[in-house]
């Protein structure tokens, strides 16, 4: 195998992809605002449909998931869960936009400490933007993360700061 | 290449090798310095130099505007325009204006559903009434149509109140043709099938679907697409009544398809993409149109293109297409033995050599296609990976995704042994555990 194999495919990424955390769809317990959405990448037909609570507080309090697809999407939403699970929606808005700018910087990273903290096992994505064709792959979770935040009201848009 | 090959055989390590030297691309490495092993021929084929050089000797040497001007220039491009396409009419068994050009094979198919919906709406007169659609009438395709060859008859149902139908496909991908009695009726209008399919490479017995459609007055369309690159067709012994391709499946650059029609129903059939070219007598109010095929190209064409399809065709009829299909019909089975080699790989399609493409789609136990795509492309093999524009086939089988690879003319021994090294270790590589059996294990 060679080095941006190895780099694409991290352990962490294999992991997740095998043993999924957040997986199982279900309904939203009382006092949450909730949103759905499915989301399909119509070159390989993957797709996840995600759910997502948000509190009166404004806390992110579930995501939960179900999807058919690759080990670089799959995986995605796995670590997407662990990420933005007790966070605000802000911090959840934030976290989707890095990772999208990391996704954005051919495998090289975002050369940003904060960010990487952040981010945390999402940082084993870096090697997915060397592969122009697998962004779209880790992108998946986020853009319906995005979308059923959207659609519970807990965002009025697209991603930005401090939404 | 120059060459004629006899076109009784098989072809040899040397007219082999001699092919290869004819595709610049094919010698071209990749990351890490990995040698291309392009087993993605049945997306797209690569180019060899005489259809680059047809091209760019059209832009040096005539480029003009065709079908009209007095001068040289116009004469010589005109020339070189129609005789593309008598080269490709030749290449399918067709007579010259009988081919459309247009701008790939599903501009080709979706230009027949137009038509039909506007002599729908009474356009082209009482002799374009033989492809109006009722409401009730009915539409039939099979479950093994590329979304080219099911999508366009949806719509064209939608727009007129005809039914769809199709007939199914078998466990082993091949369509159920004993299902014709079942499915085709007096109310259908149109059959829409393809001549080999794309995800499982079997091919269609073209016959049985042209005595059906003869015996209740319907119109056959073929989807041509993958057989024409690789098998000896000839459309007329074939009988459908059109038939669609692409150039830049079988040699020829993208940009560029041919609709073939009979004659009879081209004359009768209204035109769909309206404007300059296509026209005889224009007043302010109203217009005659030009006999076909002049009239279905409307606009400026693609001529260099055109000019570089044609000269795909004779340099595939110049090796032969005997010779081709033989080839491989060898590379075939050993695509087959390869996949077979490795435990936990499943064939989305015949196994056996019968009827069949060298277009080999599977699944790997446990690891997304996408995966698998990545793990080959790491060896250097470029194979397709996701639905191949078939989700209702991928649907019948159960799966959203496969690998496919597909070989072509080009296509040698020992890229079907890097591509089965490659293969062997895509589970080990996810952590699946290779069974005592893994004879191909890396």
């Amino acid at each position: 195998m060679t080095s941006s194999m190895e780099q694409l495919y991290q352990q962490v990424i294999l992991d997740h992809a095998k043993h999924p955390h957040g997986r199982g769809l279900g309904v939203a317990p009382g006092g949450v605002a909730s949103g759905e959405s499915h989301q399909v990448n119509p070159t390989c037909g993957d797709e996840v449909t995600l759910q997502v609570d948000v509190d009166d507080a404004g806390v992110v309090r579930d995501v939960r998931w179900e999807g058919q697809g690759c080990s670089i999407s799959q995986a995605s939403v796995s670590v997407l869960h662990d990420l933005v699970v007790d966070q605000p929606v802000s911090t959840a808005g934030d976290l989707g936009a890095t990772f999208r700018a990391l996704m954005q910087t051919k495998g090289v990273g975002l050369d940003d400490e904060a960010a990487e903290d952040a981010l945390g096992d999402a940082n084993a994505f870096t090697g997915v933007g060397k592969f122009s064709a697998r962004v779209k792959c880790a992108l998946l979770g986020w853009v319906a993360l995005n979308d059923a935040l959207i659609k519970s009201g807990a965002s009025a848009d697209a991603p930005k700061e401090n939404a | 290449m120059t060459s004629t090959i006899e076109a009784t055989h098989t072809l040899s390590a040397g007219e082999l090798s001699a092919i290869r030297a004819d595709f610049p691309l094919l010698e071209r490495t990749l990351r890490d310095g990995r040698a291309l092993v392009y087993l993605d021929s049945g997306a797209t084929s690569q180019k060899p130099d005489v259809v680059l050089d047809a091209e760019q000797d059209f832009y040096v040497q005539r480029n003009a505007a065709v079908h009209r001007g007095a001068h040289q220039l116009a004469e010589e491009a005109t020339e070189a325009f129609e005789d593309a396409r008598a080269r490709v009419a030749r290449f399918v068994g067709v007579d010259d204006d009988e081919i459309v050009w247009t701008s790939n094979a599903t501009a080709a198919i979706n230009l027949v559903a137009y038509a039909m919906s506007n002599a729908t709406l009474g356009r082209g007169g009482e002799v374009a009434r033989r492809f109006a659609l009722a409401p009730g009438d009915e539409i039939v395709v099979t479950e093994a149509e590329h979304h080219a060859n099911l999508v366009p008859w949806q719509e064209l149902a939608a727009r007129t109140g005809a039914v769809l139908r199709w007939v199914g496909v078998d466990d082993d991908g091949r369509i159920r043709v004993d299902q014709l009695d079942e499915v085709v009726g007096p109310r259908t209008r149109v059959i829409a099938f393809t001549h080999a399919s794309n995800v499982t490479g079997a091919i269609t017995p073209v016959a049985p679907f042209v005595a059906k459609a003869r015996e209740v007055g319907a119109l056959t369309v073929l989807d041509a697409c993958q057989s024409v690159p690789h098998l000896p067709v000839d459309l007329h012994e074939l009988g459908v009544d059109f038939a669609a391709f692409s150039g830049h499946k079988m040699l020829g650059p993208t940009g560029v398809g041919a609709l073939y029609g009979r004659r009879d129903l081209l004359a009768a059939m209204p035109p769909v993409t309206t404007g300059g070219s296509m026209v005889e007598v224009v007043t302010m109010e109203t217009t005659t149109y030009a006999p076909p095929p002049q009239r279905f190209e409307a606009g400026t064409q693609m001529v260099s293109q055109a000019v570089a399809m044609g000269a795909a065709a004779t340099y595939l009829s110049d090796i032969g297409m005997e010779a081709i299909a033989e080839h491989e019909r060898h590379l075939t089975r050993l695509l087959l033995d390869a996949v077979a080699s490795v435990p936990g790989v499943r064939v989305i399609g015949p196994t056996d050599l019968a009827d069949r493409l060298a277009t080999v789609s599977f699944v790997v136990d446990g690891v997304h296609a996408h995966d698998v795509g990545q793990v080959l492309d790491d060896a250097g093999v470029a194979v397709r990976v996701g639905h191949h524009c078939a989700q209702p086939l991928h649907r019948r089988f159960g799966v959203a995704a496969t690998a496919r690879a597909t070989a072509a003319v080009y296509t040698t021994d020992e890229e079907i042994e890097a591509f089965r090294e490659a293969l062997s270790g895509v589970r080990a590589f996810f952590g699946l555990e290779a069974p005592a059996s893994n004879e191909g294990a890396a």
